[in-house]
């Protein structure tokens, strides 16, 4: 593998007052030259980026799952030099060892794929098709089982792991990625990165699915009440205490609130036999935060927990004696207290971009961490919690400007006190399912839905009330002052920011057919979407058509209607035409989140027919619709 | 079934004479009852179940006194009533309500997902699914249900079939999608869809006034069995066809291919070619007006009608109620030649009016409108 591909790259950013000649520099000296209105040609240098990491079951190899570059790298765990490259499929999230270690399964995220590989001959031996986006997977201790946790389907899959036939769906919670195993084996417990379903301006809430091993079955769910994303779970060796990272935004309230303590609590719940009913601690401090947990680990002998934080670019280091005395004679959740992380947090060590995965030695002195966006890995001694040394895997030195716009996007040094970046509220560069009030509308006034991202080039303006004409203006001055109220981006930087978000590709739509043609259903939903004359013959005038304001390849005419949704506590009704780029995944939907489902859309929403004329519909007509909808 | 219809044609003056002397068949007829004491008679009557009676009500912990229908999951029991979900389990009752997610609070029937062990809840106003403790609603509203009033729920596989007072719908829980179906699409003639019974090969529903609706899952065909008749009130062609088009509830037993089907003028059991209807004048079955029917294999099934818990095996029936007179504990065997005799027994279920049925081993959960009662297996 060349791990230099080079491909051109064309950009041409839309704004003529953004006509600037811009140059992304490198660490290395490498020059880009941009320039905004004559368009840029770039390279896309092929990273590895590592999310996650595991030692062969004989301690001998460093597997990491590196995914950019869709592959395994083995690395030999002493060395740390590279003995193979296994690719397997499209973004990779997870993988775990087989509880024999013989064979290594990964997830594959956007080929809804597990790859097995052999451990011996270090090769791939099966492909298994699973279902909409596996993001995690775990084999059962007995070998009965293997659980797959699927992000967009928001279940957990049971294969069989000899053939990889899917036995069966468990209903997760929304966003279902992340899986771990009790130390005893009889459970897995799932985290989630998108939160559940809630009635429109109430608190967020995420889960822990916990799976009962033995029957297969969803045995319990651990409410996580306010946290929207939950990332990894750790256990403690003797399973009496489990941790979970998670993200707990403060969405109801005015994002002015950002100077008054946080738009955010990047927060552990705790659970099992050591603390009771589950309680969610906070990792933040008053002036300086812990930036979106993602990695746990828990030392064998419970002393420490190591958790790393991607946005804050560190591992927070937390004394578990003094914890669990702390939550003891402090009862019940402290998201909300900043100054109690002081009675536990004993050290933050600053590691590399975006740190992801963790892992420890068998003997716990030492704490491995994944920097996915500097393709690199960090050792920590866990005894003085010090970082030791860094490594680099293989590939290229140079950092493109897709690379330091990816950089930027999830780092939050820019943001007032380090609180948060664009990747808080842009989950794995997608979207949050949550609604914010920014406060420029005034306070209480424009709530408004997050919307994603994906496939976000040439869909301008942004904003829901098309304010921003083009992203160096959404991502720049806005961003800046509603959001970071610290520091700005310098022009370069900007741009390469801009430049990776306009990259971002659209991730595969699940509601198309493998050849791309529609059923029968989604045929007759194309005609509606489409159709000029209601059922009752009369012409549906062209701007109230689905098809006129949800034109083109993605779905918008980039124009603003008033489509009669507007709120008493919105300032306009006019609104931009959102992309429909994957809109069955992206709810809640309107520009205030109002609608949880696509059908609440027209059946609650629509009592005018002035978001399209749909009021003539059948249910079944209604359902048609939505089919097709599904498949933008 | 078109044959059949034929057959009915030609044969009815034969059978218009029958009717003639037919009674209503909302008419409860008297049974034969044996003038012997039950006693001196015990060992030359039919050996059926027997059981004692524990009843729920709101006194011990049930939601609500109108008891819709019954699930039985392992240890657990789930009851649908008017006023929640009640679970039992360990000796206790829990209930589930709006506030804790359920689509409404008058629940009327029940599914166990045996793969998953989440049970759907099809009430009033929408369905929900209880998995792990979490509750998930589907309304017509914010899904492709078609209609909110679930009568009936199935689940075979990955789809979740659901009778509802505007149709049938299917969720397919792999991609999320609903199918609907109604007379736009089969041939159902009236959408009041009040049961469903779902297997791997068919799936069946009860509509009420248009008979027994069958699709068949592998050639995704569907068929429709009516009353040949076509006689809201009275019988004219009595092993023809079902039994009357006003259906309630259906169970399809795929092992044994068959299916019986209640009404509210009487029962039905049909092999694939043939059809045998029950009637209270020609049968033990207490009364025509059948809520709810259970198979349980080729030849038994239990009948939940408005006078009465009913069993037949196939060549006797036994009926377990409170007397329709003294309301006292009353069970009756009829055998293969009519004769009724009384059982002395010190239970009944909570009520005549049964709604459901379900089955803990060799003991039987009854849904009435005055509680819910568990029948525990006598040796």
């Amino acid at each position: 593998m060349s791990g230099l591909r080079v491909f051109s790259v064309r950009i041409g950013l839309a704004s003529a007052a953004f006509a600037v000649v811009l140059a992304a520099h490198d660490r290395t000296g490498f020059n880009a030259q941009a320039s905004a209105t004559s368009g840029l040609t770039g390279e896309q240098l092929e990273y590895a980026s590592p999310v996650e990491l595991l030692y062969s079951a004989s301690g001998t190899q460093l597997y990491v799952l590196c995914q950019e570059s869709a592959e395994v790298r083995v690395l030999d765990a002493r060395t740390y030099k590279e003995i193979k490259r296994i690719e397997v499929g499209r973004v990779p999230r997870g993988f775990s060892l087989s509880p024999r270690g013989d064979r290594l399964y990964v997830a594959n995220s956007w080929d809804d794929t597990i790859s097995v590989i052999d451990t011996h001959s270090l090769e791939v031996i099966s492909t298994w098709p699973v279902a909409a986006e596996p993001s995690s997977v775990v084999e059962d201790r007995e070998g009965k089982h293997l659980f797959v946790a699927n992000r967009i389907s928001n279940d957990v899959a049971v294969l069989d792991p000899q053939t990889g036939a899917e036995e069966k769906r468990l209903a997760a919670g929304r966003g279902a990625s992340y899986i771990t195993s009790s130390p005893d084996g009889g459970r897995v417990y799932i985290t989630h990165v998108y939160p559940n379903p809630t009635p429109h301006r109430t608190a967020p809430q995420s889960e822990i699915t916990v799976v009962d091993v033995q029957r297969a079955v969803v045995g319990d769910r651990i409410a996580l009440p306010s946290v929207a994303h939950g990332f990894h779970i750790a256990f403690s060796a003797d399973g009496r205490l489990g941790v979970a990272a998670g993200l707990h935004p403060r969405n109801l309230v005015p994002l002015a609130h950002l100077d008054h303590a946080g738009a955010f609590t990047d927060t552990l719940t705790l659970f099992g036999a050591d603390v009771g009913a589950p309680v969610e601690i906070p990792l933040d401090e008053l002036e300086r935060y812990a930036v979106r947990p993602f990695g746990v680990a828990i030392t064998p002998d419970k002393s420490r927990i190591f958790v790393t934080c991607g946005g804050s670019e560190e591992v927070t280091v937390i004394d578990v004696p003094r914890l669990l005395r702390y939550i003891r004679s402090h009862p019940g959740s402290h998201s909300d207290d900043l100054a109690a992380s002081a009675n536990y947090v004993i050290s933050r060590i600053p590691v590399g971009h975006d740190p992801r995965g963790v892992l420890l030695t068998r003997d716990g002195t030492k704490l491995l961490v994944v920097n996915r966006l500097d393709d690199s890995i960090s050792v920590i001694d866990t005894r003085t919690s010090r970082l030791t040394s860094t490594f680099p895997l293989e590939g290229p030195k140079r950092i493109s400007v897709l690379r330091k716009g990816e950089q930027t996007f999830y780092t939050a040094r820019y943001s007032f006190q380090g609180q948060i970046g664009c990747a808080n509220c842009h989950i794995d560069s997608t979207f949050d399912g949550l609604q914010w009030d920014l406060e420029p509308d005034g306070f209480g006034r424009d709530i408004v839905d997050n919307r994603p991202i994906e496939a976000v080039k040439d869909t301008e303006p942004f904003k829901w009330n098309g304010g921003n004409p083009n992203l160096p203006t959404e991502c720049g001055p806005r961003t800046e002052k509603y959001f970071w109220r610290a520091e700005n981006y310098d022009d370069l930087t900007l741009t390469d920011l801009a430049v990776y978000v306009r990259s971002l590709p659209p991730r595969p739509n699940r509601f198309r057919l493998p050849g791309g043609e529609l059923t029968v259903s989604q045929e007759r939903g194309k005609t509606l979407f489409n159709r000029s004359v209601d059922k009752f013959r009369n012409p549906i005038p062209e701007t109230n058509r689905c098809g006129y304001c949800h034109s083109g390849s993605k779905g918008t005419n980039q124009k603003s209607f008033d489509v009669g949704t507007k709120k008493t506590t919105d300032n306009s009704g006019l609104l931009d035409t959102p992309q429909l780029t994957n809109i069955a995944i992206t709810g809640p939907y309107l520009h205030d989140g109002s609608a949880n489902t696509l059908e609440q859309i027209w059946t609650v929403f629509n009592p005018e027919d002035k978001h399209g004329r749909t009021n003539d519909l059948t249910k079944d007509e209604l359902n048609d619709l939505i089919q097709y909808l599904r498949t933008r | 079934m078109k044959a059949l219809r034929t057959i009915a044609i030609v044969t009815s003056m034969l059978m218009l004479s029958i009717a003639a002397i037919s009674t209503a068949q909302t008419g409860y007829a008297s049974p034969k009852l044996h003038k012997t004491a039950s006693v001196s008679i015990k060992g030359q009557l039919p050996s059926m179940p027997r059981f004692r009676f524990e009843n729920f009500t709101t006194a011990n912990g049930l939601p609500d006194d109108h008891v819709f229908n019954v699930l039985v999951d392992g240890g657990r029991i789930w009851a649908a009533t008017e006023n929640g979900l009640g679970l039992f389990e360990n000796g206790k009752w829990k209930t589930y309500n709006t506030k804790d997610g359920l689509a409404h609070r008058a629940v009327l029937s029940l599914a166990l997902d045996k793969r998953t062990g989440d049970v759907w809840a099809g009430t009033m106003g929408g369905l929900s699914r209880i998995s792990g403790g979490r509750i998930d609603t589907f309304t017509q509203l914010n899904s492709g249900l078609s209609n909110d009033v679930v009568y009936g729920v199935s689940v075979e596989g990955e789809h979740v079939w659901v009778a509802t007072a505007a149709g049938a719908s299917m969720l397919d829980l792999h991609t999320n999608q609903w199918s609907l179906f109604n007379e736009r699409n089969t041939p159902m003639f009236e959408i009041w869809v009040y049961g469903v019974s779902a297997t791997p090969s068919k799936v069946y529903f009860a509509v009420w006034g248009s008979g027994i609706l069958e699709y068949d899952q592998q050639k995704k065909t569907w068929d429709k069995y009516d009353d040949p008749d076509g006689e809201t009130e009275m019988v004219l062609f009595k092993d023809q066809g079902l039994i009357h088009e006003i259906t309630t509830s259906v169970s399809y037993l795929e092992k044994e291919k068959i299916l019986w089907a209640a009404t509210y003028f009487g029962d039905s059991h049909y092999d694939g070619r043939r059809w045998h209807n029950f009637l209270t004048k020609d049968s033990g079955l207490p009364s025509n007006f059948t809520n709810v029917v259970k198979g349980v294999d080729a030849n038994r099934a239990w009948f939940g009608t408005d006078k009465g818990l009913a069993y037949y095996d196939g060549v006797n029936w036994a009926v377990y109620r409170p007397s329709l007179t003294t309301g006292q504990p009353e069970m009756t065997i009829r055998d293969k030649n009519g004769n009724v005799t009384p059982v002395e027994v010190a239970t009944a279920p909570a009520h005549n009016y049964v709604l459901g049925i379900d089955f803990q081993g060799s003991d039987i959960w009854v849904a009435t409108a005055k509680g819910l009662s568990h029948g525990i297996h006598q040796p």
